[in-house]
């Protein structure tokens, strides 16, 4: 019987099967942010434990609150980065360097095909865009992952998604996974590996997977996960190119993460997407979605474009392209995160920051900010925000703010126009 | 290992979010007793009021589907934690959040939602208690003069992670 992507990951990594269906698996990547790992640190000092299993496959920073805001985020921000420079972690990002965890870690290399990655952030599933199992946990799986780099999970029980045809013009990896959020509900893949597969996935670029990969929480999916192909050879190939004799062989050797073709799935779900519309979510929940033809009209108070979910330079580039010549309407806050200081340069160079402040956005620090209502974009009671993050729970950008889930072009098109606007006019 | 049981808070919704739980503004605060005050701030449910009495007495929480969904952050479980709630009866859980509450040493009960029905059948009664005994595998139900027993299924792995106190003390004698 073949075995899908997540169960040889599994097999390889396994430490420990304590009772029958709990895995403990050695850890490839544990990654930390300053607002679940304080209290990690904490407790294994009050324990008299502070140590690291590996200096090397731990990597942090600090994004969630950057530059720090108050006491208490700087507090939070000084234990993090006490604890990096005590047991030399290389790999820590601090101001100046720092940037959204699920762009940046990718961005440097960090991840490949075959990994197991843990963090304390349930937006950990973005990184099995590369092949990876990862998942987000809390701060008691993260503490046991510093200390032991060990984490038990259930079996990888999984949903195959085949994605058919191609996408339309003006809908992007943002629209599918609004719309299969949209088809199996919030928790439709609950403890299961969302496994997307297709020529929809074939095609897109490792930007557009981390898209697809970051919401798979959304529909209470354990991870993400695609196939490391040649679009992912060509990503890693910087960080790779010692290890491997050629692209090739790299290839090769990826290839055989695959799921087999025997392989036995908890169920498979087949879409065309070739007619697909740009989508938009409608209420607290990320289910609860219509197209943009339904809510076209809405009006918004803020438009916030950013956040480990699309703030990319390829995300950075389509709302340029619809920007470009045009001005944010004057009802309408506009603000650009871009996810890292990379990503900020790249934009810079490419004249997409020159852009978007000729249109009036406000352009911020690479910081994860406004997407969960810490600074850069608290909404006051009442107020509506058309945003490219991953989150619409009821207060999440601000107490009795309304979130608005959608791709970086619908809400360029809605900053136009200061209602929800279908970004397909400006292409 | 901690027992589980006491008076009862019942929140008629589905997909009860982590956000609702704890909002993440007080994710900053840097120890579990900080967020004390702050438990379900956000919810709004019809009748309940999350600085009342009720949430203050209570030590059992009873809900619907897919409870504790979205963020990771152990800071809800941790608030129930503070706030004397041991135990978590739901007809399902999001995965992080069912793992944390067994992480920490505290339940995570699911019930199929012909049980979890019944369950709701005495959220009417102001005295309703309940005691959840994990080894034994086993809750009951009391208000009103009346009184059930459900039976409920929970992982090996989960249950020992209850008896040793939580995955620390597991795995640090383990692995
Ligand atoms: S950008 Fe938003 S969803 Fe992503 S890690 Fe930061 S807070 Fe979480």
């Amino acid at each position: 019987m073949g075995k899908t992507i997540a169960e040889k990951i599994f097999a390889s990594h396994l430490v420990d099967e304590p009772f029958a269906g709990t895995h403990v698996l050695k850890l490839d990547a544990v990654l930390c942010h300053e607002i679940t790992t304080p209290i990690a640190i904490a407790d294994l000092m009050a324990r008299g434990k502070d140590r690291v299993f590996d200096t090397t496959r731990i990597k942090a920073v600090i994004d969630h609150v950057t530059p720090s805001k108050d006491t208490k985020t700087a507090t939070q921000a000084k234990i993090l980065r006490d604890w990096a420079r005590r047991h030399a972690i290389k790999d820590f990002f601090d101001v100046g360097h720092n940037g959204v965890c699920h762009a940046l870690f990718p961005e440097k290399g960090f991840i490949r095909p075959g990994y197991t990655v843990i963090m304390g952030d349930s937006h950990t599933c973005t990184h099995g865009a590369f092949g990876a199992f990862a998942a987000g946990v809390g701060t008691t799986d993260l503490e046991v992952g510093i200390l032991k780099g060990v984490c038990a999970f259930r079996e990888p029980k999984t949903i195959r998604f085949n994605l058919h045809g191609t996408l339309p013009k003006g809908v992007y990896a943002k629209d599918v996974i609004l719309f299969l959020i949209g088809q199996i509900g919030v928790n439709g893949a609950t403890d299961r590996v969302m496994e997307f597969r297709g020529p929809v996935v074939e095609a897109m670029t490792m930007e557009s997977r981390m898209t697809l990969c970051n919401m798979a929480i959304e529909a209470g999916g354990t991870s993400g996960i695609c196939m490391p192909d040649q679009v992912t050879v060509d990503y890693l190939w910087p960080f790779i190119q010692n290890d491997y004799p050629s692209k090739d062989a790299a290839l090769a050797e990826f290839r055989k993460w695959w799921s087999d073709d025997d392989a036995v799935y908890d169920k498979v779900l087949d879409f065309d997407l070739s007619t697909l519309e740009p989508i938009v979510t409608h209420g607290y929940k990320p289910d609860q979605v219509k197209t943009i033809t339904e809510m076209a009209g809405t009006p918004v108070d803020q438009v916030y474009l950013g956040s480990c979910t699309n703030g990319r330079l390829e995300d950075l580039r389509i709302a340029a392209g619809i920007l470009k010549g045009r001005t944010v309407a004057p009802t309408v806050r506009a603000i650009l995160s871009p996810a890292t200081p990379k990503i900020y340069q790249e934009a810079l160079h490419e004249g997409l920051i020159e852009i978007f402040m000729d249109a009036g956005f406000c352009v911020t620090n690479p910081t994860c900010g406004a997407c969960l209502g810490m600074s850069n974009g608290v909404l006051a009671e009442g107020e509506v925000c058309a945003s490219t993050t991953n989150r619409n729970f009821m207060g999440r950008m601000g107490k009795g703010g309304m979130v608005h889930l959608m791709s970086p072009a619908t809400s360029a098109a809605t900053a136009i126009e200061g209602k929800m606007a279908d970004p397909r006019k400006y292409l | 290992m901690k027992t589980f049981g006491g008076s009862v808070l019942f929140l008629d919704r589905s997909d009860i979010n982590t956000d609702e739980i704890i909002p993440a503004k007080y994710l900053t605060e840097i120890t579990k007793e900080d967020l004390k005050p702050y438990i379900l701030e956000d919810l709004k449910l019809p009748g309940f009021d999350p600085k009342g009495a009720k949430t203050r007495e209570a030590r059992v929480i009873v809900s619907r589907a897919n409870f504790g969904c979205g963020s990771s952050r152990e800071h809800a479980p941790w608030v129930f934690e503070v706030n004397d709630i041991t135990a978590v009866v739901a007809e399902s859980f999001a995965r992080i959040f069912r793992q944390n509450m067994f992480n920490c040493g505290m339940a995570a009960i699911e019930l199929p939602k012909e049980k979890i029905d019944r369950l709701f059948a005495y959220a009417g009664h102001p005295d309703s208690t309940m005691a959840v005994d994990v080894a034994g595998q086993t809750l009951t139900v009391r208000g009103g003069g009346k009184e059930e027993t459900f039976s409920f299924e929970v992982s090996p792995f989960d249950k020992a992670l209850v008896l040793a106190g939580g995955w620390v003390d597991y795995a640090d004698k383990k692995y």
